[in-house]
């Protein structure tokens, strides 16, 4: 094929309102909104994330076991399926499990769990657990799913310590999902703040911001991270290495956010309606924060967006590695740490599962921020 | 164009400069030093406290911690410079020895990476703009996102995972036959190292070779729509020539200042990959330097590799000069 084809008519349709008058009933903001929702790999990104967050957040209620709960003799368990057919081939409407029965390998004399035909155990919605938790102010001791006593519910299969693997993923979610949020936050303020004033000011100001940031990104960013997380004394609980994780995920992405935004700042300074302000003798604190601030608010988040994914894969990496967040604090991070050793996943296979978590999460926030992307600017990809 | 570069090369050196200090200001970090640690090892030890207090001072005024802190910057500095990076007190070895083998693997796991990606992507991103919307066109894409979302060490476990349950592999990894881990450099060895590199190389690659297979194919698009290509077919010249002449040559710009900027992220991908495969390159000694609270050899490492890629950065930039007369360095 010679001749680059044409732009897709129904693409081109999707970024620009047809007709002015519909156009027209948009706020920006709306507008965003209304290209966003054509997006469809966009929208599905969002809607896995809300998904995901929806089960992470509130993983007292969705684990079906309290974290760190050991199951004492059900260690290294491999995922239980989750039936529909009985024993005697009936189809059951109500999904069950099997109970485990403990036995060895006749070879090798490894311990090795099987299902148990005669014992069923079927699924049930707000099983109550052993114990109530409290999860902000609410107290209940209900779980979302569970089996009945005696039986056990292990998704994903246990660890060496009798985990349930499933469980401590949602745990570890939240923490992984929220050290990317918390993080991102942080930058987004540095980065704003810094973007608006190098952008704004310029001359000299501009010039020695703009060197420094070419210092930090010139680090590469996992031995920066790595060396950082040094520094974090080892008499720190566990909320406070997770805001000093934050702190150090966030100390190289801010830069790229505060280039952003000067970019942003430099190209809206000279549109008319900012020049207007300026002759009308409007101050430089209203000219930044009524002007040059909402202008810039879209592309920040954003920016903001496609950074988070970096965000959980760095705190997954540093955890990974023993510098991150500690046990009995975990997150996804911590969880891989189990899986690194070669022989562990030869025996234990379950336990490279976080792995597809962490895929779905950062997959999901690259195709929600390109989305945004091309929602907040009617001129991208095309 | 003499004086671009002059303004460039002292940009560099400032750029540099600040990276030392930076190191330098991580290296202050942490709340113990070395000698706190090494103190308590001597105590148990039972040695006299004169007896530790002796070792502790000459080693202390051996390495200037006794010295105002601008001191110390000074001394590190200069060592640096002279190309003498001291003694790792916590490995008990001299760090040249250490660091210049490994660095030079990390270099060329990362360089090669870099071959890869490029070498993978160019091809791959031209064929996609050619053939917009074609079921191959969206399969990259798809490739594409994926390369984007697992990063390195997510790679490294999942083939490590794949290894282990599809192929029953017992070993993975490592960079050299074992016969040759403790051997001399010989030809052989090289073409030993040749052999195991595609692995580190593919992994530490894979994210990028993603990245810049969107780079090309929308930077391709963009160009085939221009005036000049329209000529260029008008005049008669084969597709070939258009895309590979003409097309390409304006098309790779952003690719080639973007191979400046890939930099940090192959090298930071090396580390972590190296730690996964355990692969005798700079990151697990970085990491051991840390766990070892041996916070010079920690700083130089990381001084060395930032260097190296501002040094990166300023090749990335001249050679971008050089492809492209529109550039020629006006200002940064």
């Amino acid at each position: 094929m010679a001749h680059p084809e044409p732009a897709n008519p129904r693409e081109e349709a999707a970024h620009v309102p047809s007709g002015k008058t519909e156009a027209a009933a948009y706020s920006y903001w709306g507008l965003i909104w209304w290209r966003y929702k054509r997006n469809r790999i966009g929208v599905v990104g969002g809607i896995a994330l809300l998904l995901l967050y929806a089960l992470v957040l509130p993983a007292e209620l969705t684990a079906p076991y309290p974290l760190n709960e050991r199951h004492t003799g059900f260690l290294d368990v491999p995922p239980q399926f989750i039936r529909f057919i009985s024993p005697d081939g009936r189809f059951s409407p109500r999904p069950f499990v099997y109970g485990l029965k403990q036995e060895r390998d006749p070879e090798t004399l490894r311990r090795l769990y099987v299902p148990n035909e005669e014992e069923i155990y079927p699924l049930r919605l707000f099983v109550p657990g052993e114990e109530s938790w409290t999860f902000l102010g609410l107290t209940w001791d209900r779980h979302l799913l569970g089996v009945e006593s005696p039986g056990k519910l292990f998704l994903l299969g246990t660890d060496t310590q009798g985990r349930d693997l499933f469980s401590q993923l949602l745990y570890g979610g939240r923490i992984s999902l929220t050290v990317g949020l918390v993080g991102v936050a942080l930058s987004l303020v540095l980065g704003g703040i810094v973007g608006l004033i190098s952008g704004y000011l310029g001359g000299i100001v501009d010039d020695l911001i703009q060197r420094g940031i070419e210092v930090m990104i010139s680090f590469p960013s996992i031995p920066l991270w790595i060396a950082l997380s040094a520094a974090i004394p080892a008499e720190w609980n566990s909320i406070q290495v997770f805001f000093g994780i934050t702190v150090i995920l966030s100390s190289i992405g801010w830069g790229g956010l505060a280039r952003v935004v000067r970019g942003m700042t430099l190209s809206l300074q000279n549109e008319d309606y900012v020049k207007a302000g300026r002759i009308n003798g409007a101050t430089t604190w209203w000219i930044v924060t009524r002007h040059l601030f909402p202008g810039t608010l879209s592309y920040m988040i954003v920016a903001a967006t496609l950074a988070i994914p970096g965000m959980i894969l760095g705190e997954t990496a540093l955890s990974f590695l023993g510098l991150g967040i500690q046990p009995p604090m975990v997150s996804w991070g911590v969880l891989l740490k189990q899986a690194q050793d070669i022989t562990v996943l030869a025996h234990k296979p379950w336990l490279i599962a976080p792995v597809f978590f962490l895929t779905v999460a950062v997959l999901s926030f690259n195709f929600l921020g390109d989305g945004l992307r091309d929602a907040a600017d009617p001129f991208s990809g095309q | 164009m003499g004086r671009a570069v002059l303004r460039r090369s002292v940009q560099m050196v400032i750029t540099l400069w600040l990276v030392s200090i930076l190191g330098f200001v991580i290296i202050q970090l942490p709340p113990g030093d070395f000698l706190t640690l090494l103190e308590s090892q001597l105590e148990e030890q039972r040695l006299s406290s004169a007896q530790i207090e002796s070792a502790l001072t000459g080693l202390r005024a051996r390495y200037g911690l006794d010295q105002p802190v601008y001191v110390q910057y000074l001394r590190w500095m200069s060592s640096l410079l002279r190309g003498d990076l001291g003694y790792s007190m916590a490995l008990r070895a001299d760090v040249n020895e250490l660091l210049s083998e490994r660095l030079v693997l990390t270099l060329v796991i990362s360089f090669a990476a870099m071959v890869f990606s490029l070498a993978l992507a160019l091809p791959i991103g031209v064929y996609s703009a050619m053939k917009q919307y074609s079921w191959a066109d969206y399969l990259f894409t798809v490739l594409g996102f994926l390369g984007l979302a697992l990063p390195n060490m997510l790679l490294a476990l999942i083939l490590i995972f794949l290894a282990v349950t599809v192929f029953n592999a017992s070993t993975i990894g490592g960079l050299f036959s074992p016969e040759y881990i403790t051997a001399d450099w010989s030809p052989a060895k090289v073409l030993d190292l040749a052999k195991h590199l595609w692995l580190p190389a593919f992994i530490v690659g894979f994210s990028s070779t993603a990245g810049t297979i969107r780079v090309v194919r929308a930077q391709m698009l963009d160009t085939l729509g221009e005036p000049f290509i329209q000529t260029a077919r008008m005049k008669g010249l084969s597709e070939n020539r258009v895309i590979t002449r003409h097309a390409l040559r304006v098309a790779l710009n952003p690719v080639v200042s973007g191979l400046g900027l890939s930099l940090p992220g192959l090298i930071s991908g090396e580390t972590i990959t190296a730690l996964v495969l355990g692969l005798p390159t700079i990151g697990p000694l970085l990491l051991n330097a840390l766990f070892a609270e041996d916070m010079y050899l920690a700083g130089s490492i990381l001084v060395i590799l930032s260097g190296a890629l501002v040094v990166g950065n300023f090749l990335a930039d001249l050679t971008l000069a050089w492809l492209d007369p529109r550039i020629r360095l006006v200002e940064p």
